[in-house]
């Protein structure tokens, strides 16, 4: 087994678009569930909306690309409001269910044969990013250091998709520094509390489903644009919790936690795939135990495990605090 | 807590050998048979040509031509299906293809229930065979010959099993939330746990299912017995929250799931018995005996459920610790034991749905987690935390989401159960049968 590749790709994993798309998607998360206490199951939906918003809008009623991402940043809008008012005025539980919910009937009502001509149906849609290629700078050749180099492409996307990151990070640590930040986090601690204070919490909880879900949209969104392709694959329930286990292994409610957690997540999830592809293919293991296209299945195993040993064992993830985190009796 | 986490190991361990006896690689359904050991080479597309005659009997349709062309609009090669209606074309490798059925070939009196569905896209892995399917049908658009009111009796009776099997399966989802204050989203795991432990005793090891089917459901609620007390317990008494305990269960879920999938592959498969069968016509209705037995078993095991819940004494310290845990505490209940209780009997009871979903359907290794979401939508119609809510609400949702497809094509089933949930929240959260509380 070649482990020097094994290394160099886990490296490289850790700077590519997917991982930016995660560490964005975690960062809406953190927003709702590290900040607010808003138990959103269905960060995928929020995806969804986003990626489908852009391409049918684009290929649909060729408009620019620019005007389609203002229509997934829309559609995000709508499916918060959706979301939120049956639910942000109960308990935590009617969220989780709701979105959980949500996010599956999206992915199978994308993938319905009626809509087939508007989505694409389980082919997915593309032809919709030339806007996004044609603004791209860099000439063909590779870019980076050492190891770690990308075609022209993959440059350009990486640098929109570590930008939007940024953006998102320095949007979410301005956000939680102001006093809306405070109130927000405050309805976090106690809910009755807050509501005691005159403030109106229901508001607060929206604005914070909504500021996630639009983050979350650009997670999407940056997806289906620098893929080229959209398609219902991208979207299934299991999403949502590679964006869980990043935000909790980095540490939920700390402005970088979601990015840390991301990029160490994917460092981690290609490191034992390869290790494993290459098991499987040097005989280490037998492959009637496990075929390599197995392997992608006990990835999602290690992601549910993953889950379940951090929240156990720790909550607060690698810089988190166990103070700020609402795990105690409810 | 080490513990805990050693139970969760042992029991994934525990399944994972369970399972590893694997799916038998001929149980009739050749369309969904993975061809294992060739790795790489003899990717192979298969179908059977099959259509209901008027009097409702399976019948197959010889001589049809079947063209399969790669997406360069190559032709591989055309096969013609034999007397069992059985077609296969060997293919040369990996990639898209199309497959075209030619309309002219097949039987007289047979067509496709779709005509824009003449030809189909399809993706290869490599090393897999897998089925294409065409839906035919006898006469002129066969089913549509019913009547509006026909047919509206039909998917009543259809709804009402469903709902049946679901509220059974729910009983459990709820009966746990009222008892912990846990929504368990690993529910729909214990529902495809049942249905798989049923498949392995009755196609793998060949025992009749009236053997295969109480096995399976006293061993599911053995296990929901033990996950209680090695790994939900523990973390109760460790005074984990419950939006934490929320998070771990969904991580169970997608742990429980995906083992499934590495164990029982993706591909749905039926039971060995009470597949096929000749439809009862009474009156309107037109139903096949197996729906008949599902719809009294449900009747009756749910009945015996109510029975419990209201005169037995574990039913009634269910009742009073899901009412007020620390006023049934402190009245000498033993709140753990009974907390236990209701882990094994929804185990059991989920287990028993899973079954009874998988003789009508077919056991696949997610058909928990997309039961789970109707479930979700009758339990919170019917009140959460109570077991007779979660019957009446997924009789409801059951109904509507049959009775629906009258109007609206049947891929949107879910989206109605979805706005069930939604529309209720919004006019009466506490549900129909639940109580109201302030909860914000």
């Amino acid at each position: 087994m070649d482990w020097g590749s094994i290394v160099d790709n886990s490296i490289s994993q850790m700077f590519r678009p997917l991982t930016a798309v995660f560490a964005l998607a975690a960062i809406g998360l953190n927003v709702h569930f590290g900040y607010t206490g808003l138990l959103n199951f269905g960060q995928v939906g929020f995806m969804a909306v986003g990626a489908y918003g852009v391409a049918i809008s684009v290929l649909e009623w060729s408009v620019p690309l620019w005007v389609g991402v203002l229509i997934g940043i829309g559609a995000a809008v709508a499916l918060a409001a959706l979301l939120g008012i049956p639910t942000l005025r109960l308990r935590a539980d009617y969220l989780a269910i709701v979105t959980i919910a949500t996010g599956e009937i999206l992915r199978l009502t994308i993938m319905a044969p009626s809509f087939r001509d508007f989505t694409g149906g389980s082919d997915g849609l593309s032809g919709y990013n030339d806007d996004f290629t044609d603004l791209n700078p860099f000439s063909s050749g590779n870019y980076g250091i050492g190891f770690l180099k990308f075609n022209a492409g993959a440059t350009w996307n990486i640098l929109v998709g570590w930008s939007l990151v940024l953006l998102a990070v320095l949007l979410v640590w301005l956000l939680m520094r102001s006093p809306w930040g405070r109130v927000v986090k405050a309805i976090r601690e106690d809910e009755d509390a807050v509501r005691a204070l005159g403030k109106n919490v229901f508001a607060y909880k929206m604005q914070s489903l909504i500021v996630g879900g639009v983050i979350g949209a650009f997670a999407g969104m940056y997806l289906v644009i620098q893929q080229g392709s959209t398609i219902p694959g991208n979207f299934t329930p299991a999403q949502t919790f590679y964006a869980y286990v990043a935000l909790i292994l980095g540490g939920a409610a700390r402005i970088w936690g979601p990015v840390v957690g991301s990029m160490i997540l994917w460092g981690l999830i290609v490191f034992t795939e390869e290790v494993l592809t290459g098991l499987v293919e040097n005989d280490y293991i037998s492959s009637d135990l496990i075929s390599t296209n197995q392997v992608a299945q006990v990835r999602l195993m290690l992601v549910g495990l993953g889950l379940v040993l951090l929240m156990i064992f720790r909550p607060q993830g690698i810089f988190g605090d166990r103070r700020e985190l609402m795990l105690g009796e409810q | 807590m080490r513990k805990a986490v050693a139970v969760l190991l042992g029991a994934s361990v525990v399944t994972t050998l369970a399972l590893v006896s694997r799916a038998p690689q001929s149980d009739g359904q050749p369309r969904q048979e993975p061809a294992s050991g060739e790795q790489g080479s003899g990717e192979v597309v298969r179908g059977t040509l099959r259509y209901e005659t008027e009097s409702g009997e399976d019948a197959f349709a010889e001589g049809v031509e079947i063209t399969v062309e790669t997406a360069e609009g190559e032709e591989v090669e055309t096969a013609t299906s034999d007397e069992d209606g059985q077609w296969e074309v060997a293919l040369p490798g990996p990639g898209r293809y199309t497959v075209s059925i030619d309309p002219d070939t097949l039987p007289d009196g047979v067509s496709l229930q779709d005509e824009d569905r003449a030809t189909l896209t399809f993706e290869m892995s490599p090393g897999r065979s897998r089925a294409v399917l065409f839906a035919l049908t006898a006469g002129f658009g066969g089913r549509e010959v019913a009547s509006g009111f026909e047919r509206f009796v039909r998917l009543s009776v259809q709804g009402i099993r469903f709902g049946l099997v679901l509220g059974m399966a729910a009983i459990g989802l709820s009966l746990i939330f009222g008892t912990t204050g846990l929504v368990n989203f690993a529910h729909g795991e214990l529902v495809t746990y049942g249905a798989i432990l049923a498949f392995i005793f009755n196609v793998t090891i060949g025992w009749s299912i009236l053997v295969a089917a109480p096995l399976a459901i006293a061993i599911a609620a053995l296990t929901g017995s033990l996950v209680d007390r090695g790994f939900w317990r523990p973390l109760r008494n460790r005074g984990t929250g419950l939006i934490a305990m929320m998070v771990i269960s969904i991580g169970v879920g997608l742990l429980v799931r995906y083992i499934f999938l590495f164990q029982f592959t993706g591909f749905p498969r039926g039971y060995r018995e009470f597949t096929e069968q000749t439809s009862w016509e009474l009156g309107p209705l037109r139903i096949v005996p197996r729906d008949v037995w599902t719809i009294l078993i449900s009747l009756i095991v749910l009945l015996g459920v109510a029975l419990f819940i209201q005169r037995s004494r574990m039913g009634k310290a269910m009742r009073a610790v899901s009412d007020n845990r620390d006023l049934a505490e402190s009245s000498g209940i033993d709140v753990d034991r009974v907390i236990n209780f209701v882990w094994a009997a929804g185990a059991g009871l989920a287990a028993f749905g899973g079954i009874l979903h998988g003789l009508s359907q077919e056991v696949t290794w997610q058909m928990g987690f997309q039961l789970l979401l109707l479930m979700f939508a009758g339990v919170v119609l019917g009140g959460l935390g109570s077991a007779y809510g979660a019957l009446v609400g997924s009789l409801v949702v059951g109904i509507a989401v049959e009775v629906s497809t009258l109007w609206i094509p049947s891929e949107f089933k879910t989206v109605v159960a979805l706005s069930i949930l939604v529309l209720i929240l919004l006019v009466r959260p506490q549900g129909i049968l639940g109580q109201a509380e302030r909860v914000g």
